[in-house]
């Protein structure tokens, strides 16, 4: 959906002290006794953020940083506990509706009806976003055809295609319902180098073509470094840092010739790549 | 509602219908299978009531017929109601098994239309499977409906059609707010609903607190009308109090079951449950 000229001015993304826990520090269960009490886990601790219109935003972190539950909140899947968050002027909480007319999520898992088609699950996100008449099937084709998959996948089930096609359906699909804030978490993990690079170009199309913001979640430091405008920090819940890729590098890497993992290994204590390890094991 | 955001909101309920009819096409293996086990079970409960006679439970050859018709006309009814129930009561376990859940709740649409969207095709689809099997039954059992009132039978199965979304939708709400054990859940009230409504026998020879339950089932009236009207010719007014009760029973319950689907999806929301696999 098209963004309106006041919402111009208005940042994409405000995020005010946002905190988010699961699992309910609550009382013993009367009727059943015997069930373990969760312990609660802190997702999200006084984040703040600000998102501008236009921009590619990166949300740099470590697997259980909080990431995901951020992007969440803002897709009005999570309600936050405390703070406010709002998507070009309407608030997550008491305004969902029109905060859903201005987005799309692309997720680390494709979202997709396993045994359709990747037309069938294209008409249905259509329709859910005020299309799917006349004139649809071209405008998949033709999306799909610059995203360079066969025109032949477009009737097989979805489950017949890898997983960088399918990641490519999904990028096609939040095309086609014209978002304002495309919300992307972790869109190229999983994916072999070559479908990462076609997806990362994919990104900064969008910013090119279509005057989207975007805001990124993602724990590869390299796409960050390259697709990012601005980067965001965030490690157990909290923003660390935040700046542009060459900002953060020049303040936290602590030498002159320092790269994006430089600054996030001294902001976190922490490689990303001894997450990835923890992750696989 | 302005006329744009009608035509919104409709056109998102055509993709439900579209959507459902397109999974039942890319799942017909399943289709089949569930379509053949309940001519089955339906057969089954015909033969049952044939064989009656043979077990030394003779009763005459017109009430041995009539005791056919009330089983099959019980047990064809129950195909239906069960299979619309089951596909709005599931509609949530299937998107999360699916892992569909999160991409349809973040769509700029009203939860009502995606749950009526979703009963629409399940009462559609329903009303279709039905039929095959009813033809089925009708062949082989040779069944005379010639003193059917099949206006009266449409009337009343038109009324169940507001209760029977109300209990699914109130039944969705299970799945929802139990990632784990919602689904069992929704299987076990509609087990409990087959005990309570007489499928099979009159309500009345249910114990108290049992007979009490099928009074407050809306599927008691819808079963007891049906049959009135396909096997006596009950007459459209003699219906009437049946039709009432399930309209006003559908009144109460759409909307209730609505209000607490929302409810339940803001504590869905608070607590992280409309996750993939919770």
């Amino acid at each position: 959906m098209a963004i309106h000229a006041s919402e111009l001015n208005t940042a994409a993304v405000e995020v005010d002290g946002i905190s988010k826990r699961f699992g309910e520090a609550g009382r013993p269960n009367r009727l059943m006794p015997w069930r373990k009490l969760k312990k609660p886990k802190l997702a999200l601790e006084q984040v703040s953020l600000h998102v501008e219109t236009g921009r590619i935003t990166g949300i740099l972190g470590a697997n259980g940083s909080g990431k995901s539950t951020l992007i969440r909140i803002l897709a009005t899947l999570l309600t936050p506990d405390q703070g406010t968050a709002s998507v070009f002027g309407y608030d997550v909480v008491s305004q969902p509706d029109d905060v859903r007319r201005h987005i799309n999520r692309v997720s680390v898992e494709a979202s997709f009806f396993k045994e359709m088609s990747p037309w069938e699950n294209m008409l249905y996100a259509a329709r859910l976003y005020g299309s799917g008449g006349e004139g649809t099937r071209d405008r998949v084709e033709a999306m799909l055809e610059r995203l360079g998959l066969p025109l032949d996948t477009l009737d097989k089930p979805m489950k017949q295609l890898s997983r960088g096609q399918q990641q490519k359906v999904a990028i096609a699909r939040s095309f086609l319902t014209s978002p304002s804030l495309l919300l992307m978490d972790e869109p190229t993990t999983g994916l072999d180098p070559r479908s990462k690079r076609e997806v990362q170009e994919l990104v900064r199309s969008i910013r090119r073509d279509r005057a989207a913001t975007v805001l990124l979640c993602t724990h590869d430091l390299q796409e960050a470094e390259v697709l990012c405008d601005r980067v965001v920090v965030i490690d157990q819940g909290r923003v660390l840092a935040e700046g542009t890729p060459a900002e953060l590098i020049r303040a936290h890497a602590g030498k002159t010739d320092g790269s994006l993992e430089d600054a996030f290994m001294q902001l976190t204590g922490k490689r990303l790549e001894e997450d990835e390890e923890e992750k696989e094991e | 509602m302005t006329g744009n955001m009608l035509r919104w909101e409709l056109n998102a309920f055509v993709g439900f219908i579209e959507r459902q009819k397109n999974l039942y096409r890319r799942y017909w293996a399943w289709e089949g299978v569930w379509l053949l086990y309940n001519l089955v079970s339906v057969l089954s409960i015909g033969y049952l009531a044939a064989g009656l006679s043979t077990l030394g439970l003779e009763q005459g050859q017109a009430n041995l017929h009539q005791t056919q018709l009330y089983l099959l006309v019980g047990a064809l009814l129950w195909t239906y109601l069960s299979l619309v129930f089951f596909e709005i009561a599931f509609a949530i376990t299937w998107e999360r098994w699916e892992g569909t859940i999160e991409y349809t709740f973040m769509a700029p649409i009203k939860r009502l239309t995606h749950l009526l969207g979703v009963s629409a095709a399940s009462l559609l689809y329903g009303i279709a499977r039905t039929a095959i099997i009813g033809v089925g039954v009708v062949l082989l059992f040779r069944i005379d409906l010639s003193h059917a009132n099949w206006l009266t039978a449409l009337a009343i199965f038109a009324a169940a059609t507001l209760p029977l979304l109300g209990l699914g939708i109130f039944t969705s709400i299970l799945p929802l707010l139990s990632p784990e054990k919602g689904e069992q859940m929704a299987f076990a009230v509609q087990g409990v609903l087959l005990l309570i409504s007489g499928v099979y026998y009159p309500i009345s020879v249910l114990p108290g607190p049992l007979h009490l339950a099928g009074i407050l089932s809306p599927l008691t009236y819808t079963l007891d009308g049906v049959r009135e009207a396909l096997l006596h010719g009950l007459s459209l007014a003699g219906a009437l109090p049946d039709v009432a009760i399930l309209l006003v029973m559908g009144i109460v319950l759409v909307p209730a079951s609505v209000w607490c689907f929302g409810r339940a999806e803001e504590r869905a929301k608070r607590l992280g449950l409309l996750k993939r696999s919770g």
